[in-house]
């Protein structure tokens, strides 16, 4: 049985909203910022959670954070009320927020982790260890004594997720991890995050505008849009869910007519030997590659997967109250 | 939790104290700065008396008694909680829901933000000042009067630390209206420097009843130097001064509660 | 002719940014006008004990306290003017982009800090000034010209308080950081421009010395010049003299600094 460590029953967050129409003149407007969202995750799991500005993420994981309180509907996480027990749940979870840096900027980074250290009363020993091996893992030894404010963005990115991890919490909640980073500190971000994944079993929740984060990361992806979870399964899925199509590209032997492939695949361009077909990312390929090769002259070929920011971009045009997995 | 609290103080004060250093030159430079700054009210009273020899009806001594005490609390409520007014801007730029998602009392999180030690610089002067009145102060002390003034000092620290964290529950609800509170803080210092005397008397009575900071020191100091209160007030409103305090604190934090129970339902 | 619409455009610019800050300015606008009844009875009981102290009677010494809350933000006593925005582009270095415009540093600033001036006169000094003039006696004008008057000396403040805080926000080329020269534009904006008291009460030496200094020139000289208290010529001659010695120190300070800028490595 799954261990279930976030679970959320229809939560709702209204805001009120004031606007000004004019001179002195304010409308007020109830907006649903999270519009009866439910779903769990399991201890362990590694979940992305995704969506368009405004959609409703932030405002989720404030709440799952205890910063929030939501208006309605039932939210636990490891069975505590975030909204009424904020400090206990503090102990257990560990945040980062993407752009806003945690650590004391005049200070070499180890004294933000000493303050860590008391502030969330780790015993000696576990902090100790804990260090050492998040100073390892994140390649921070030489940063140590190095004041924040010297430090590039990646560096200090790094040293952020140490900081939200030496208190051992059983979930790690991330907002925008990779944003602003190079591609070295990128890759070595989601590798320490695998890692972790896989060998402390930390639940891992993450907000990101970069969909390799999600394809390189997470098993499981949430989509959310208007304050609705509009999508939530595993990644292939979603192509499914956004009816997205594959690409099969294909090298025959001299230049020939398109190709006459069995439908719904078909040929969406040629140039010279080379031809192009589309068919459902949830058909398989295999049939259509030995249909081919059994007419064709065939010399080689290639599958390219859907890119899933299309994917997306598609979901959020022709979703119309489409149900939730 | 209040322990809990003050121990989060502690920590994150010492961090800030910590951060100040690093900027060594600047800091000895601004001790002194603030030693000058919060003196100049102090030597624009000593330039009346060049001209008068007396104000209100009060002497300089008597003056100088009032304004030690007013700085000397409100500097030390100022040391404590006197960085509140970031707050606005915390919540601007998001930063305010880090503190949110820490294990400690969030006020004490607030309360130490940008703690710095140069602000011993108005407590050290609001102190001398009033060393200097009470040995010039023509007084006969009793063991009650003598008493009184540590009481006085503790309590309006108590009063005017209240009055910040009002002022920090106020902006949750008006970010951008800061300043607000430096009518109260910086203001109700200021008041506190002159005697009653010289003012409206529905301004002392919103001073005393309203916005109790009279009990910071006019009520309690008219006591000991026999000066009639200018409304009328009991006999046992000299020592109230520690249960104001209280009940400031108390409607503080419950106005605390609210803005943080509010912000937390509506984001902002 | 296309520069002056330029540093008119720079005012405007000045202006409207602080008109965007509207909470802001309603908080302060509060913020001085308890200020003001707090310093109007200590200064109305200080003139019941000396009637006719510094040649005011008490009509215009509480005029004296509105205008001075009326002038605090507007001439920013205190600091905090275009002056704090150049501190921080000295300090992080930004200021050499600054330099490679094709336009006059110090006109620049100028135009911006008066546009700012201009709004926090209208913004946030004005009803201060008002409530006074409501609530409690003052000694006003009644003919034109002496507001006429009024105007210019305003706008000679505006610039000698410019001109002050220009030279020290140069001064961060050579200490790097602002918060110590802050501190004292701070300390020496609030006492000699007669914030603490008016300059005419200052007695004897003291007294002669900071009537004469440039920060007599942004609430005393306005003050005197709006009550008839003293000529408006040699007010103005007075203020201008400032203004002029102060500009020209701040261009021989910025390009002595600017030559600084270029050594260092632009």
């Amino acid at each position: 049985m799954d261990d279930v460590f976030i679970e959320l029953d229809g939560v709702e967050k209204v805001f009120d909203v004031r606007r000004k129409t004019g001179f002195l003149k304010r409308e007020r407007r109830r907006v649903r910022a999270v519009d009866s969202i439910s779903f769990t995750v399991a201890r362990g799991e590694m979940v992305g959670y995704i969506g368009p500005n405004g959609a409703g993420k932030s405002t989720t994981i404030k709440m799952l954070t205890g910063i929030l309180t939501p208006s309605g509907g039932r939210l636990r996480v490891a069975g505590i009320d975030p909204s009424r027990e904020r400090t206990r749940l503090a102990h257990r979870i560990g945040v980062v927020f993407g752009q806003r840096t945690t650590l004391w900027w005049d200070l070499p980074l180890i004294d933000s982790y000493k303050l860590m250290h008391r502030m969330y009363r780790i015993p000696d020993a576990r902090y100790r260890e804990n260090l050492s091996r998040l100073t390892e893992l994140l390649d921070l030894g030489d940063l140590l004594d190095v004041p924040v404010r010297q430090l590039s963005l990646g560096q200090r990115m790094r040293g952020d997720i140490a900081a939200a991890l030496l208190h051992d919490p059983e979930v790690l909640y991330l907002d925008e991890p990779t944003i602003g980073l190079d591609v070295i500190s990128k890759t070595r971000v989601r590798d320490f995050l695998r890692q972790l994944n896989a060998e402390r079993a930390t639940t891992v929740l993450l907000t990101t505008h970069d969909l390799q984060d999600i394809e390189q990361l997470c098993s499981r992806v949430m989509v959310i849009d208007h304050g609705r979870l509009v999508y939530d399964g595993a990644l292939d899925g979603l192509h499914e869910a956004g009816e997205s199509e594959r690409t099969l590209v294909v090298d025959l032997e001299r230049e020939l007519p398109p190709i006459e492939a069995p439908p719904p695949a078909r040929v969406v361009r040629v140039e010279g030997a080379r031809q192009w077909l589309a068919f459902p990312a949830s058909a398989s390929a295999s049939e259509l590659v030995s249909r081919i090769a059994a007419e064709y002259p065939l010399v080689d070929l290639s599958v390219r997967e859907p890119d899933i920011e299309a994917v997306i971009a598609k979901m959020y045009e022709d979703r119309a109250g489409r149900p939730v997995t | 939790m209040f322990v809990e609290g003050l121990r989060a103080y502690g920590l994150i004060a010492g961090m800030w104290v910590r951060s100040g250093m690093t900027y060594r030159t600047s800091f000895v430079f601004t001790v002194f700065g603030n030693l000058l700054m919060t003196g100049l009210d102090f030597v624009g009273i000593l330039l009346m008396f060049t001209q008068v020899d007396s104000l209100g009806g009060w002497s300089l001594p008597e003056i100088a008694m009032l304004y030690g005490l007013s700085v000397t609390s409100f500097g030390i409520a100022d040391m404590l909680l006197g960085s509140m007014d970031v707050l606005g801007a915390r919540m601007r730029d998001g930063s305010f829901d880090v503190l949110l998602v820490r294990p400690v009392p969030v006020l004490a999180q607030v309360g130490a933000d940008r703690f710095a030690l140069r602000r011993l610089g108005r407590v050290a002067q609001g102190a001398v000042v009033l060393g200097w009145a009470l040995s010039s102060v023509d007084v006969e002390w009793t063991a009650v009067k003598v008493l009184l003034v540590p009481v006085m000092v503790l309590s309006g620290a108590a009063i005017f630390s209240a009055v910040f964290v009002a002022g920090a529950a106020f902006q949750i609800f008006a970010q951008d209206a800061a300043e607000v509170q430096n009518a109260f803080t910086y203001g109700g210092t200021t008041l506190l420097q002159y005697p009653p005397t010289v003012f409206g008397k529905d301004l002392v009575r919103g001073a005393t009843f309203m916005l109790p900071l009279a009990f910071v020191n006019w009520v309690p100091a008219a006591h000991i130097l026999d000066r009639p209160y200018p409304i009328g007030l009991p006999g046992w409103a000299s020592f109230a001064s520690p249960l104001v305090a209280v009940g400031c604190c108390a409607l503080a934090g419950l106005a605390w509660r609210t803005g943080l129970r509010s912000y937390r339902s509506t984001g902002s | 002719m296309g520069s002056a619409r330029l540093y008119l455009s720079v005012a405007v610019g000045g202006f409207r940014r602080y008109a965007s800050y509207r909470a802001a300015t309603a908080a302060g606008v509060f913020t001085n006008t308890v200020f003001g009844l707090i310093l109007v009875y200590t200064y109305l009981a200080l003139w019941d004990e000396r009637p006719g102290l510094g040649g005011y009677d008490q009509a215009q010494a509480v005029t004296y306290v509105w205008l001075g809350q009326c002038l605090y933000a507007t001439l920013a006593i205190q600091g905090g003017g275009a002056e704090k925005e150049l501190m921080e582009r000295i300090r992080t270095g930004e200021v050499a982009v600054d330099l490679y415009r094709p336009v006059d540093l110090q006109l620049w600033w100028l135009a911006g800090d008066v546009g700012r001036a201009a709004f926090q006169l209208l913004g946030r000094g004005l009803v201060p000034f008002l409530f006074g003039s409501l609530f409690f006696t003052m000694a006003l004008p009644t003919e034109a010209a002496a507001w006429l008057a009024f105007a210019v000396t305003l706008v000679l403040a505006a610039v000698v308080s410019f001109a002050i805080r220009y030279l020290a926000a140069l001064c961060v080329f050579w200490l790097m950081d602002g918060m110590g020269i802050g501190q004292v534009l701070m300390i020496t904006g609030v006492f000699f421009s007669g914030m603490v008291l008016p300059l005419n009460v200052f007695p004897g030496t003291l007294g002669e010395v900071v009537r004469v200094l440039p920060w007599a020139a942004q609430i005393q000289v306005p003050a005197d010049v709006l009550m008839g208290e003293t000529d408006p010529s040699a007010a103005f001659a007075f203020q201008a003299a400032w203004a002029v010695a102060l500009l020209a120190a701040g261009r021989l300070l910025q390009s002595v600094a600017t030559r600084r800028v270029v050594v260092q490595g632009g």
